[in-house]
Order: structure tokens, then sequence, then C-alpha cells
């Protein structure tokens, strides 16, 4: 039989696991892998980054639009480490994606060599599953292993430290194909009994509402999902991860959970008698004080991850398994059932909303832009149909806010981990991962400049990003903070920009700046027409606010609508 | 430390007041994992993370060929021992991991003491410390003596304290707690039966 390199054998066994994308960065510790990359190069489509952490981001972004598995390669030491941002991300976000890094043969680990680090230990307490593959032996199976538990359960990324022995040594490959571990069950055996007694409490509930996260994304149970709210009649409240799990404007879509989100959901949290979460994890920034959080409520909790059930929250029922699988159990036993003063009593919430804060956001009469203004007339200009990425801060709140969904898999942005720099490159991804969709990114100024690198990807690729820059001159989400909590003291947060059209014009990519209300609708249409990417500065108020809150620690009811 | 309970948040003794989501108490955690280097330090990574201190700790080959056996005690609530269990559970080479308290357990724990012999030469409430805690010594020379004693933390730490007190103790080490638990089930094993069944499907 015939014997190819370790570092061939990646390349097989990335094509035998139905890679076509990788977002990789070359160094020392992984050049037997580009080397074997170079003669792949017709059915592996290597995108060349910027920066390591670029590469984990857009392998993100690729990840959360198409629903696969997204691949970083990167080199050993500082390649593997620039990486550690964006696997801590992505397991907190339960983002399914590989790491691929170089390290030093494995008779210099130890020694302190040069770009030795410990990658293993390092990512072993962000990571899914970290692993050091040592002999060219192991190439296909740790490879297959990899990315069957990256993809599979609730999904994580996996880290594959690749020492250099182990690219260079000789093996005859045989294909491997992982699909079951003995110690890892990925999805938790349906109860019957729970499942029962779920649709009991739900067909005895006159107050029921639906959490949404991301695990309906994941599990792809969008039209489960439908089928159970639409049967029985329940309110729905969406995660930031689990805002395109149904459509914005649908009846029972009551909106967005958390600090940010919401009046109606949030205060009704501690109105209802029966909360349903699903796929969710009761974060602190949907919660607030979990000492008043939906105490009056029964709580079920389905899920797929077994210790997430009473992490935060005690429940009365945890229903664990594949959400597809559990909700459509649910369903058929649910009375179909109606709860129309109930789902009505949403309504003078979102009017009080809408008359305090959404208006004046989104229709404003004088004054410079505002954010929440040009995310709103880009949703709309885009038919509410395009992908929104967002960074982390204001332009996120933002964006959450007032883009609208009406299709799937359309959210990505940095949850749980909230990593500035995130937008750009998941952007990037998101353009590969779905490339018959259009791509927004909606980014700030400080966030820009973390990977502003990243604009040379854009370049080379021609990826057609449409980049909003909200630019406020300000770290607008901590000076948010620093006016409420900290009496207006700006420590640091107001910034000297450059002139990001001359930077966008540098890297061959169109670009326009708006600062008047009368030019935003043409400078959004132009910007949606041009082919390829598309810089849009927009020049919105300095000190604006980011409204409703939450106050952290708060009771999850004690909204602030004004300040 | 005694056997029972730790006595860390005083609400122990007062049975009535037993309110397990507040009160801490000694657990011993049975872990089993495929036999994989770097387990330990993930395992020993989610009690830092959750703040809660190892008390001892024991690895080591367990019956079933191929698979290795933790057995952690630590103190703490009983939903924290639940988190950190389903923590642990959760890691890709963890098989299984089951928390205990000390009455659904045997318990051993072993212990070695070095004794200065001029002391116990002179001081006859040496020997006699160590025939009452049916000690065994295993080796005396001029200079020390060799005792080895077995059973409970409670029963080894009141042999050490007694000769500590007599001056006589050289040095004493402990070992980490091992158990067997008094349960009729074979946990692990009907977990291995029950995937190898899955495995394929």
């Amino acid at each position: 039989m015939e014997k190819i390199t370790g570092a061939e054998a990646l390349m097989r066994s990335l094509l035998n696991e139905g890679v076509e994308t990788l977002f990789g960065y070359p160094g020392g510790a992984i050049m037997p892998v580009y080397d074997a990359l170079y003669d792949y190069t017709d059915r592996l489509n290597h995108i060349l980054v910027r920066h390591e952490q670029g590469a984990v981001h857009a392998a993100q972004g690729y990840a959360r639009v198409s629903g696969k598995v997204g691949c970083a390669i990167v080199t050993s030491g500082p390649g593997a480490t620039n990486t550690i941002t964006g696997v801590a991300d992505a397991m907190i976000d339960s983002t399914p994606m590989v790491v691929i890094c170089g390290q030093v043969g494995v008779a210099m680990l130890g020694t302190d060599a040069f770009q030795e680090v410990d990658v293993v230990n390092v990512t072993n307490p962000i990571s899914k599953w970290s692993y050091q593959i040592r002999r060219a032996e192991d190439v296909a199976w740790a490879v297959s292993r990899a990315f069957y538990i990256a993809r599979t359960g609730r999904p994580g990324p996996v880290v594959l430290d690749f020492a250099k022995n182990a690219q260079t040594g000789m093996v005859e490959y045989k294909p491997e194909k992982v699909d079951f571990i003995r110690s890892y069950q990925p999805i938790p055996t349906m109860d019957v009994k729970a499942i029962e007694e779920a649709a009991y409490l739900i067909n005895h509930a006159d107050r029921p509402l639906l959490l949404a996260g991301q695990g309906i994304e994941l599990g792809n149970a969008h039209q489960e999902l439908l089928n159970l709210i639409e049967k029985a009649d329940i309110p729905v409240g969406c995660t930031l991860l689990g805002l395109s799990d149904l459509p914005s404007d649908h009846p029972l879509n009551v909106g967005m959970l958390g600090m940010h989100g919401n009046l109606g959901p949030n205060v009704q949290t501690n109105q209802c008698d029966l909360l349903i979460a699903v796929g969710m994890r009761f974060d602190d920034r949907v919660t607030g004080n979990l000492n008043t959080y939906a105490k009056q409520a029964k709580i079920i909790h389905f899920d797929i991850d077994p210790s997430e059930i009473n992490k935060n929250v005690k429940v009365d029922l945890a229903v664990l398994g594949d959400c597809k699988q559990t909700l459509a159990a649910v369903t058929e036993k649910v009375h179909k059932i109606k709860h129309t003063a109930w789902v009505d009593s949403f309504k003078p919430y979102a009017k009080e909303e809408y008359e305090k804060v959404i208006d004046k956001a989104i229709h404003p009469k004088e004054g410079p832009l505002l954010m929440a203004e040009v995310i709103r007339k880009v949703s709309e200009a885009s038919n509410n149909e395009a992908i929104l990425v967002t960074d982390v801060g204001q332009n996120q709140m933002f964006g959450c806010r007032y883009f609208k969904f009406t299709k799937a898999h359309s959210v990505v942005t940095s949850g749980g981990c909230g990593t500035m720099g995130f937008g750009l490159p998941a952007a990037i991804g998101a353009t590969f991962g779905a490339p018959e969709r259009t791509v927004c990114l909606f980014v700030g100024d400080g966030g820009l400049q973390m990977t502003i690198q990243e604009l040379g990807t854009i370049m080379e690729q021609k990826s057609p990003v449409k980049i909003i820059l909200l630019n406020n001159n300000f770290l607008g989400n901590v000076r948010q903070w620093q006016a409420m909590f900290f009496n207006h003291r700006y420590s640091f947060t107001p910034m000297d920009n450059p002139d990001f059209e001359l930077i966008a014009k540098a890297y061959d990519i169109p670009a326009a700046t708006v600062t008047e209300r009368e030019k935003l609708d043409e400078e959004i249409e132009k910007m949606l027409t041009t082919e390829g990417p598309y810089l849009l500065q927009c020049g919105v108020l300095e000190e604006d606010n980011i409204l409703p809150m939450t106050p952290p620690g708060a009771n999850v009811d004690e909204m602030i609508l004004e300040i | 430390m005694k056997q029972n309970d730790c006595n860390k948040c005083g609400k122990c003794k007062d049975k009535a007041e037993k309110d397990l989501s507040l009160c801490e108490h000694l657990y011993t955690i049975l872990i089993y994992s495929e036999n994989v280097p770097g387990l330990l330090s993930q395992i020993s990574a989610i009690f830092t993370r959750r703040q809660v201190n190892i008390e001892t700790l024991n690895v080591c080959a367990s019956s079933t060929p191929g698979v290795h056996k933790y057995t952690v005690v630590c103190c703490c609530t009983e939903s924290m021992v639940i988190m950190l269990t389903k923590q642990i559970e959760k890691r890709i080479d963890v098989l299984q991991a089951r928390y205990y308290t000390d009455d659904e357990i045997f318990i051993n724990e072993t212990s070695l003491l070095k004794i200065a012999t001029p002391i116990m030469l002179e001081d006859a409430r040496v020997s006699e410390a160590i025939r009452e805690h049916n000690a065994r010594i295993i080796e005396v020379n001029p200079t020390y003596a060799t005792a080895e004693k077995t059973g409970s933390t409670e029963e080894i730490l009141s042999l050490y304290n007694t000769l500590n007190a007599m001056g006589a103790v050289l040095q004493f080490v402990r070992s980490g707690r091992i158990c067997i638990t008094k349960s009729k089930a074979e946990h692990l094993d009907e977990f291995i039966a029950r995937r190898e069944k899955e495995r394929g499907k």
C-alpha cells in the first residue's frame, strides 16, 4: 500500500469529513501541512487570514451560518495562542469548530523549544476535546474523532495539536470514520415520562412563556418549535443567539430576552405560570437576579447537555435530548388551546416600549444619525433576509434589537464570551458559509480596530461583506456604563480615530461615509447593490444609550426605559 | 477533619436544620475513565474553577481492563457536588462519575509513621498506643521504627495525634481514601454493557 506523509493524511482526512473551506495562517511548525495543502487547493479552499484570531472567528462565522464544522489551521506557539479567544468563544457559544495547530516534534516536547507552547493543557478547560497527534498513524483517527466530537451533541471546539514529526512521518493511509465513543453519549436518551410530564404542565398552564435559545438553531428544530407554540398558543422570547429561531414578525414572537432585550418577555418572565426553556442556558445576562427570577412559575428545561440542568436556575422538570425530537414528542401530547388574554397581555408592554424607546430610536426627527435607525433601514433594505453579524458592544445590542429576521441561521454574534473584534472575521467566514446570502456586519470603531487587519483578507478574497461601521468615536457600551454607574467619568472610552474610509480604500474596498439622515437610504442602497465588499461609515450620535436596560444584578422585570 | 462531616459550615451538628443545598458535607466522587493521558488535569481543573478543594485523591487501574478509577474526596454542598459530577462526566473520555456519602461506601485509608526508637524505648506509652490502635510495626532499627496503620481517617489521625503529643513522630504520611460501594448494582458494568449494545446503531 502506498505511503503518504502525516500532513497529506490530514488533507485526505479533512476531505473525508467533507471539509471544503479552511481558514489559516502558515508558520514553522505547520509547514509540512501547508506543503501538502499546495497539492490539494483544487479540493480544499484555504483562506489566508491576516492574524490567527481572524482564522478562528472566520471558522466560527462559517459554522454558524452553514451548520457545518468550521476549520482553522495555524502554527505552533503564538499561532496557537492567538486562537485561544476564538476557542473560548466557540466553547461558550457551542460552535462546532476544529482548530489544527502545529507543534514541535515529540523529541523536543517539554524542552522549551522554539515556538513550543503546551497547547493541549492551555486549551483543555476551554475546548470540548484537546488532543496531541504524536504519530502519523494517528492522523486519520484523530481527525475523524475531532469532527465527530465537534459536531455532535452540544457542539463545541476541538483542538488538534499536530506534532511536526507526525506531519512528516510516513503512513499507509486508511480512511477512518469515528461515529461512536463509548464514554461519550452526545444525545441523552429521551425519557418518555418527562415528555408526558412536560405535556401535562403545558396543558395545565394558563400563562406559558417559552424561552428559545440557540439549541433550536443547532438542532434545526425551527419547524418543531413552530408546531408546538402554534398548537398550544405559547408566546416566545428569544435569546441573543436564538433570535432567528422563528421569524421576527411571527405573532407569538414577543421579542428578545435579556439585559437589553424587549420589555414584554422580560417583565412577563416574572408573571408567567410556566416557563419553558429550550436550548438555552439561563445566562446571567438573561436572568438578572436569580433570587427573584421566575419564582412564581413552574420551569421546564429542554436541553441536550445534562450539566446545564439546575446549573443557574433550579427547574421543576428537565427534558433531556435533542430538541428536534423532544419538542416533536411533546407537541403530539399537548392540547390545541388558546391563551388569547395572555398573549394579548404582551401588547401593552410592546406599546410602552415602542413609544418610550423604539419610535425615538428608529424615527428621530433631528440630530445626528442613530445606530438603531441605520440598523433598521439596512434590515428593511435587505428585505429582512440578510445575515446579521455584529461585533460586541452597543452595535451588537442595537443590531440584535433592530435587525429583523425571516430566515433561520441569520445571527452571528459573540454571545457568552462577548469578544470585541469578533465581527469582521466572523462576517468573512459567514460569506463562505452562506455564499448565496447577503452578510451585513455592524461594528463599532473600537471593535473594528481590534481585527482591522482582516480587511486584507476581504481584499484578497473579494468577500462580499457589507461593513456598516457605526462610528461614535467612543467605546460606546463602556461609556454608557460609566455614565450610568460611574458618575460620567469617561475613563479611556473616547477614541481618536483614523480615516476609516481611507483605510478601506487602501484595501481596495469601496467605501462611503454618511452623516446626514436624508442621504442614508441612498447610501444603504448603494452599499447593497455594489457587488463585493463595501464599507459604509455612519457617523452616529456620540453619546447614545442602548435601552431598555436591566441593570446588572437587578430583577428581570426591573427594566429601565429612560434615563 | 471528621469522618462523617467536615464541620466547615457548622450546620451539620443540628440535624433538624440540615439543608443539603446549604450544608457542606464530605463527598466521595468515583470517576471511571478511559486510560488516556491528561485526564487528571481536566478533572482537577473542574474543581479549581468551582473553588472546591480536593481533600484526598487516589488514581489507579480499575477492575475493568483499560478503565482507570479516580477516587476524589471533597467537601462542598450537595448541589455543588452534583454540578461537579456532571461537569466531570461531560469530559469526552470520562465513562462515569457518581458521588457518594460515607454511609454508601466502604472506606479505607492507610498511613505510615516513622517513630524515633529512643523515645519509643524511653516512653512505654508509645508502644502501648501502637498496640491499642492495632498498628503494625514493619521495621525497627536503633534510630527509628516504621509503623503502618490502616483504617478510617479518624483512627489514623487518633494514632498520629497520640504519638505526636509524645514527640515520637519523625515522619507521617496518610494515603488518599479508597473505597468500594455498598450498592448491589455495578453501575459501571451496566453503563459499559449498555454502551456496547449501542455501538454501531
